[in-house]
């Protein structure tokens, strides 16, 4: 009864969240039944990182067709290995790239992913959000075949003592998977950065984070003048950046920047999961919205429910005051 | 180019919504419904496609009746025609029982590219393109901002994380799920409301596809979300609040 982690790469190193994704397995059963998968053209350094963790066993699966990713490639690849060790449940980091692929090779199987999860209880029962995080609910795999499962960025944590090994490194074993260069029909390019960053962010002791709410470009002047008296950058969720009234660089959370300022001050931000992984290690979050069940307020630490076109000259007024 | 357009009816993003005495769903009576937003991208990436290269652009939906009226919304945006799949069970199917109704509406239509939203505002599971995908046996590729056509396919423009992009070529037929923000979002017209009275709108009864199988994943319970967080939640009128905001973020949260 063995547990598949897939590592994920992220310039050169087993990602975070696939350790992330290991600290959730480990809710799924006991460290020496998790095989970590380390995929690729060559991984031997991502197999040894993961050899040092407290897994039971590591497994390369290495072809020289998978040195960029395609769905078509991993989806055969996974499919080769899942079928030949038939672990109990296959667990992912929840990113871009296991969206791309991890549902068609559930669906190989005749099963179903259940992603993004953000808990996992005795049963097993896995909690995962709804309505752009308003609600959660919970869901059982019902399958005979593996579980398929992907948990969300900071959902598990990876401070514990229990993801790091006792005694010498796992042992590490190779898989060469069949296949042929006619089977991956896509062909991927190399990734690229659009004009160079101009904003940062990340280094920002001060941000005003700009949502919805604010309803028209226009109104933008508003929170310009708070983050102008407060010495703070703005910043805004995606669909700020998708009307174009903020430059994309200016995003914040998982297709923008992550930002951990002292300050984040949330305005007319719902706070879907998206924008929230971007912020939600800030110091102090304060949130400033209409709807009180907005999930923006599970991680305030201060929430003003309220019209945010009174609010914000009001907050504007009141620091200038206390200056 | 024919391209199908799946859509999703979902509830409104600033419709209140309540958890239904069993627990299992929301309370669906009198709430207010909107075309899935990355859907109406899907649409919009459509059009405009249709509007370059010429060809048809057909929206398929599933779920109950209301559905019709978000339909109708994408016929008066400029879609040609359309498909509803009559379903009132679409909440207790999972991901593969939703992709293969939709696979089984697309098959005979034989298209060169299905567009879709890359998840949906409501359960948001963010699968159902790359299953049909699976499902039809097309290449497909996700997050998409924006299509070219070339003489071999497409040329897509894919979005990674922390603000990189891809570029990926990919034969015809494809699948491609679109992420929200490559194109902005037209309004219908008066003139567009009017003829999509008068455009085909095919609805097929879900029974019809013998698509039925039991979900492998089952949602059982729906609930608020656990707060992480104990909020200080500051009342009073605006410029109260704000004085006292101002007062705890320099003497308690020390960050002014």
């Amino acid at each position: 009864m063995s547990i598949f982690l897939v590592l994920e790469e992220r310039s050169g190193r087993v990602s975070k969240a696939s350790w992330e994704a290991l600290a959730a397995a480990l809710k799924l059963g006991a460290a020496q039944d998790v095989t970590a998968v380390a995929i690729g053209a060559q991984t031997e350094a991502l197999a040894a990182e993961a050899a040092a963790k407290n897994v039971g066993k590591v497994v390369r699966v290495e072809h020289p067709l998978l040195a960029r990713y395609s769905a078509d490639g991993f989806l055969l690849a996974l499919e080769q290995v899942v079928r030949r060790e038939e672990p109990k449940c296959v667990v992912f980091p929840h990113s871009y790239q296991v969206r791309d692929y991890a549902p068609a090779l559930a669906c190989r199987m005749g099963q179903v992913l259940i992603g993004d999860v953000i808990a996992i209880d005795e049963g097993p029962i896995f909690t995962r959000q709804l309505l752009q995080g308003r609600l959660t609910g919970t869901y059982r795999h019902r399958g005979d075949g593996p579980c398929f499962v992907s948990v969300q960025a900071g959902a598990f944590r990876t401070d514990s003592n229990a993801l790091e090994r006792q005694g010498g490194a796992a042992a590490i074993e190779r898989f060469t998977p069949e296949i042929d260069a006619a089977q991956i029909r896509t062909k991927p390019g190399e990734p690229f950065r659009e004009a160079a960053q101009t904003v940062d962010l990340g280094s920002a002791q001060r941000i005003v984070g700009v949502g919805r709410g604010i309803k028209e470009q226009e109104n933008l002047k508003l929170v310009e003048a708070l983050a102008e008296t407060l010495g703070a950058e703005l910043a805004a969720s995606r669909p700020i950046c998708d009307n174009g009234w903020l430059p994309m660089e200016r995003q914040v959370g998982s297709s923008g920047q992550t930002v951990a300022p002292k300050l984040y001050l949330a305005v007319g931000i719902s706070g879907a999961i998206q924008h929230l992984v971007g912020m939600k290690g800030s110091q102090c979050i304060v949130a400033i919205n209409k709807d009180p069940d907005a999930p923006i307020f599970e991680v305030a630490d201060y929430g003003i429910v309220g019209d945010l076109f009174e609010v914000i000259p009001a907050v504007t007024e009141a620091v200038k005051a206390a200056k | 180019m024919k391209i199908v357009v799946a859509i999703k009816q979902v509830p409104d993003r600033d419709a209140p919504v309540r958890i239904a005495p069993d627990a299992r769903w929301i309370e669906e009576r009198d709430l207010q419904w909107a075309m899935n937003e990355p859907d109406a991208y899907a649409l919009e990436e459509a059009l405009q496609l249709k509007e370059r290269y010429g060809g048809e652009v057909v929206v398929l939906s599933a779920g109950p009746e209301r559905v019709g009226s978000t339909i109708r919304e994408a016929l008066a945006k400029g879609a040609d025609r359309a498909i509803h799949v009559v379903c009132d069970d679409l909440n207790a199917r999972d991901a593969l029982g939703a992709a293969k109704l939709l696979a089984a509406a697309i098959k005979p239509e034989n298209p060169d590219l299905v567009l879709t939203g890359l998840q949906s505002e409501d359960v948001g599971l963010g699968q159902t393109g790359v299953i049909v995908a699976e499902l039809l046996g097309l290449p497909h590729a996700t997050l998409i901002l924006h299509v070219d056509k070339t003489d071999a396919g497409l040329k897509v423009k894919r979005e990674l994380e922390e603000g990189w992009f891809q570029e990926i070529e990919l034969p015809l037929p494809a699948v491609l799920t679109i992420q929200s923000g490559g194109n902005k979002l037209r309004y219908a017209t008066l003139m567009g409301i009017k003829k999509a009275k008068t455009k085909e709108l095919r609805s097929i009864n879900a029974a019809e596809l013998g698509s039925d199988s039991a979900p492998v994943v089952a949602l059982e319970k729906i609930a608020a979300p656990k707060k992480q967080k104990t909020t200080q939640i500051l009342s009073g009128s605006a410029k109260e609040a704000a004085t006292t905001l101002v007062e705890k973020l320099k003497t308690e949260a020390r960050v002014l």
